[in-house]
C-alpha cells in the first residue's frame, strides 16, 4: 500500500505541473493572439474607438488587480484615472512636455494619490473601504471642480497638444498614436499578469481569502495591501494620462463618481478576478456606449441594469464563464 | 449693527440654521443606512435615490393629485417604504449569503436605473415646490430672522431621529431588531420571523431617506440628482460616526451639518470638502469613527 501510495503522489504532482503548463501554454497563445488582434485592428476598425477601449481596458485591469486580487473594493478609481488625466493634459499644454514625459507626470502624480489614500482607506476594511475611497474621490471632483486655475474647471483642458514622442515620432496622425497606445496596453497588461503570477500576488491572494491567516503566518497584511493599492492606483493612472493624450482633453467626467462606478462594471461584466476580464468587458462597456450614445440619460439606465443583471444572475463575468467552461483559469 | 468676529451675526446664523438644516438630512440619512447596515450587512447605495424619490412623489402629489405637503410628509415615505420593502424581497434578499460588497454594487445599479429613470421624464433642471401655506414667512429672534419653513424641518427632523432611537433602545421590536443584528440565527430559534424584520427594516430605513426627501423638497428644487452627491457625503459622516450606534449617527449628523455651516461662514472655499477632510483626521486619530466599536 505504501509504495502505491509513494508511486500515485509524484504522478499527481505531475498531473498538475502538466495543467499548470497547459494553462500557461493557453495564457501565451492568448497573448500573441491579442497581440495580432491589436495589430490589424486600426485596418479594421475606427483607431480611435479601439484606442478608447484600450484606454479603459488598462483602467478595468488596474481596479481588477485591487479588487480581484487584493479583494479590496475601491469605489473611488477616478480619482486616480481623473487627476493623472488632468496632469498629463496640464504639463503636455502649459510646459510642452513631450508625451511620454507627459504620461510618466500623469502616472508618479497618480501614485503619490494612490499611497495617500492607500494609507488612509486600508486603516477600515470591507464596507468602510469602499465608502472612505468613495468620499476621497468625490474631495478630489470637488478640487477638480474648484481649481479652474489648474483643471480648467467646468470646460477641462482642451486641446491638449499629442506632440511627439521623444520629441522625434510625430504622434498627431491616429495610427501612430494608436501603436503607441497599443504598445502601452500591452506593457500594462503584461505587467498586471507578472504581478498577479509573482510571490507577491500570491501573497496577496492570500490575504484577500483569510487575512487573519495571512497575518498569523508572518506577512504584513497591511503592507502587501498598500503596495497593490499603490500599484493599482499608478496603472489607473497610465490609462488615464494615455486617454488625455488619445482624446485631447481632460474634464470632469473623468474624475466623477460615475467613472469609479464604469470601471466597477467594466471588471463585473467581463470576470471578477480573472486575468483578462477586464478587457472584455472594457469592449462590451465601451461598444454599448457608443452605439447607444444617441440615447442619452437611458444609458444610465441600462448601466443600471447590466449592473444588477449581473450581480444577481452572472456573477462570473463573460471570462468567468468560459474559464468555468474550458476548466482552466484565464 | 454689532458684529461677531469680523462677520455680521445675521450672515452667521444664517449659515448655522443652513448648516442644521443640511445636518437634520445628514442625521435621517445616516440614521437609516446606519439601521440597515445593522441587520442586512448592506451599504444601501440607492439611499440617495430614494431620498430624491420622495421629493418627486411629494411633487407628483400636488401637481398631479391635488394632495398637499402634510398628507405627502405620509404618503411618500409611505410609498417609497413599500418600493423598498419590493426591493428587499426580490432582490437583495436573494444575495443573503454571499460577500457583502455585492449588496453594495446592486443598490449601485438600482439608483443608476432610478436617476436615469427620473432624469429621462423630467430633466435636470429641478422642479419648484412650494413650501405650504401653514409654515411661509418668518420670526424675528432680534439677533436674526428665523423663516417658519427652516425652523420646522430641524425640529421635525430631531423628532423624527429621536423617536427613531427611542423604538430601536427602548422598545420590545427595537429589542427584536438589536437581537436579530447580534445574532440573526439565535433570534429566529427564539420564535422571530427575522426575514420578515430584515424586510421591514429595509422599508423603514427607506421610508426614512424619504421623509427627509419631501422635508428638502421646498428647500431645494426638487431635482433627479438631488440625491447623489448628497449621499456621498452622508458616507462621509458614516465614517466618521461609525454605524455602531443609533444616538452616535444622530448626533455626527447634526455636528457635522452645523460644522460645513460655519466652514460656509469662515473659510467658504473649503465648504465643499470639510467633511471629507474631517473624515481623514478621524482615520487618522481614531480609525473605528468616533462612536464606533473597534472591529
Amino acid at each position: 500500500m505504501a509504495d502505491v501510495l509513494s508511486v500515485e503522489a509524484p504522478a499527481g504532482a505531475i498531473a498538475l505541473a502538466e495543467t499548470s503548463r497547459s494553462t500557461e501554454r493557453l495564457h501565451r497563445a492568448i497573448f500573441i493572439g491579442l497581440a495580432a488582434v491589436l495589430l490589424v485592428a486600426p485596418y479594421l476598425a475606427y483607431p480611435v474607438f479601439v484606442m478608447k477601449v484600450m484606454c479603459f481596458a488598462l483602467f478595468a485591469l488596474a481596479f481588477n488587480l485591487l479588487l480581484g486580487y487584493g479583494g479590496l473594493l475601491s469605489f473611488g478609481h477616478a480619482a486616480y484615472f481623473g487627476m493623472s488625466s488632468y496632469v498629463c493634459a496640464y504639463v503636455a499644454k502649459n510646459w510642452g512636455l513631450t508625451p511620454e514625459l507627459a504620461i510618466l507626470s500623469g502616472v508618479l502624480v497618480s501614485a503619490v494619490l494612490g499611497l495617500a489614500f492607500g494609507a488612509l482607506a486600508i486603516r477600515r476594511q470591507g464596507i468602510y473601504f469602499a465608502m472612505i475611497t468613495l468620499a476621497l474621490a468625490q474631495m478630489v471632483f470637488f478640487f477638480s471642480l474648484q481649481a479652474p486655475k489648474f483643471t480648467g474647471g467646468e470646460d477641462g483642458i482642451q486641446a491638449v497638444p499629442r506632440g511627439k514622442l521623444f520629441g522625434l515620432i510625430d504622434l498627431t496622425g491616429d495610427r501612430a498614436l494608436y501603436y503607441v497606445v497599443a504598445v502601452i496596453f500591452m506593457a500594462g497588461l503584461l505587467l498586471i499578469y507578472r504581478i498577479i503570477h509573482s510571490p507577491f500576488g500570491q501573497v496577496c491572494k492570500a490575504i484577500r481569502d483569510n487575512e487573519p491567516r495571512a497575518i498569523s503566518l508572518g506577512y504584513r497584511a497591511n503592507q502587501y495591501k498598500l503596495a497593490v493599492f499603490v500599484l493599482s492606483a499608478s496603472l489607473a493612472g497610465l490609462a488615464g494620462a494615455t486617454k488625455a493624450i488619445v482624446f485631447q482633453l481632460a474634464s470632469l467626467t473623468d474624475v466623477h463618481w460615475s467613472m469609479s462606478g464604469e470601471v466597477v462594471l467594466m471588471t463585473l461584466v467581463g470576470g471578477l478576478g480573472t486575468v483578462f476580464g477586464p478587457i472584455v468587458g472594457a469592449l462590451v462597456i465601451v461598444s454599448m456606449q457608443n452605439y447607444l450614445a444617441s440615447l442619452g440619460a437611458w444609458v444610465t439606465v441600462v448601466q443600471g441594469v447590466i449592473f444588477v443583471v449581473c450581480v444577481l444572475l452572472f456573477r462570473e463575468g463573460i471570462v468567468g464563464v468560459i474559464a468555468k467552461k474550458i476548466g482552466r483559469p484565464l | 449693527m454689532f458684529e461677531l468676529l469680523g462677520i455680521p451675526p445675521q450672515a452667521l446664523f444664517g449659515q448655522v440654521l443652513l448648516g442644521l438644516i443640511n445636518g437634520s438630512f445628514y442625521a435621517i440619512l445616516s440614521l437609516g443606512l446606519a439601521v440597515i447596515f445593522g441587520l442586512l450587512n448592506i451599504i444601501n447605495f440607492a439611499h440617495g435615490a430614494q431620498y430624491m424619490m420622495g421629493a418627486f412623489v411629494a411633487w407628483m402629489c400636488l401637481n398631479y393629485l391635488g394632495i398637499n405637503y402634510w398628507a405627502a410628509l405620509l404618503l411618500a415615505p409611505l410609498i417609497v417604504g413599500v418600493l423598498g420593502v419590493l426591493i428587499e424581497r426580490f432582490l437583495i434578499a436573494r444575495l443573503a449569503n454571499l460577500d457583502h460588497l455585492y449588496g453594495l454594487l446592486l443598490t449601485f445599479g438600482l439608483a443608476l436605473i432610478i436617476q436615469g429613470l427620473f432624469r429621462n421624464n423630467y430633466g435636470s433642471s429641478g422642479l419648484p415646490y412650494q413650501i405650504p401655506d401653514a409654515l411661509k414667512g418668518g420670526q424675528n429672534l432680534g439677533f436674526m430672522f428665523l423663516p417658519n419653513y427652516r425652523g420646522w424641518v430641524v425640529g421635525a427632523s430631531l423628532v423624527v431621529c429621536l423617536v427613531t432611537w427611542f423604538m430601536i433602545e427602548k422598545t420590545r421590536l427595537g429589542a427584536y431588531l438589536r437581537a436579530a443584528t447580534e445574532n440573526p440565527t439565535l433570534t429566529q430559534a427564539f420564535g422571530i420571523n427575522v426575514p420578515l424584520l430584515v424586510t421591514l427594516t429595509y422599508g423603514f430605513g427607506v421610508a426614512l431617506a424619504a421623509f427627509a426627501g419631501v422635508l428638502a423638497a421646498p428647500i431645494y428644487s426638487v431635482n433627479p440628482n438631488m440625491g447623489a452627491d448628497l449621499i456621498i457625503v452622508v458616507f462621509a459622516v458614516v465614517v466618521i460616526g461609525g454605524m455602531g450606534s443609533i444616538m452616535g449617527a444622530i448626533v455626527t449628523g447634526f455636528g457635522l451639518g452645523l460644522v460645513e455651516g460655519l466652514t460656509k461662514v469662515f473659510y467658504p472655499e473649503a465648504s465643499a470638502t470639510v467633511i471629507f477632510i474631517i473624515m481623514v483626521l478621524v482615520l487618522l486619530v481614531k480609525p473605528a469613527g468616533l462612536f464606533g466599536r473597534a472591529a
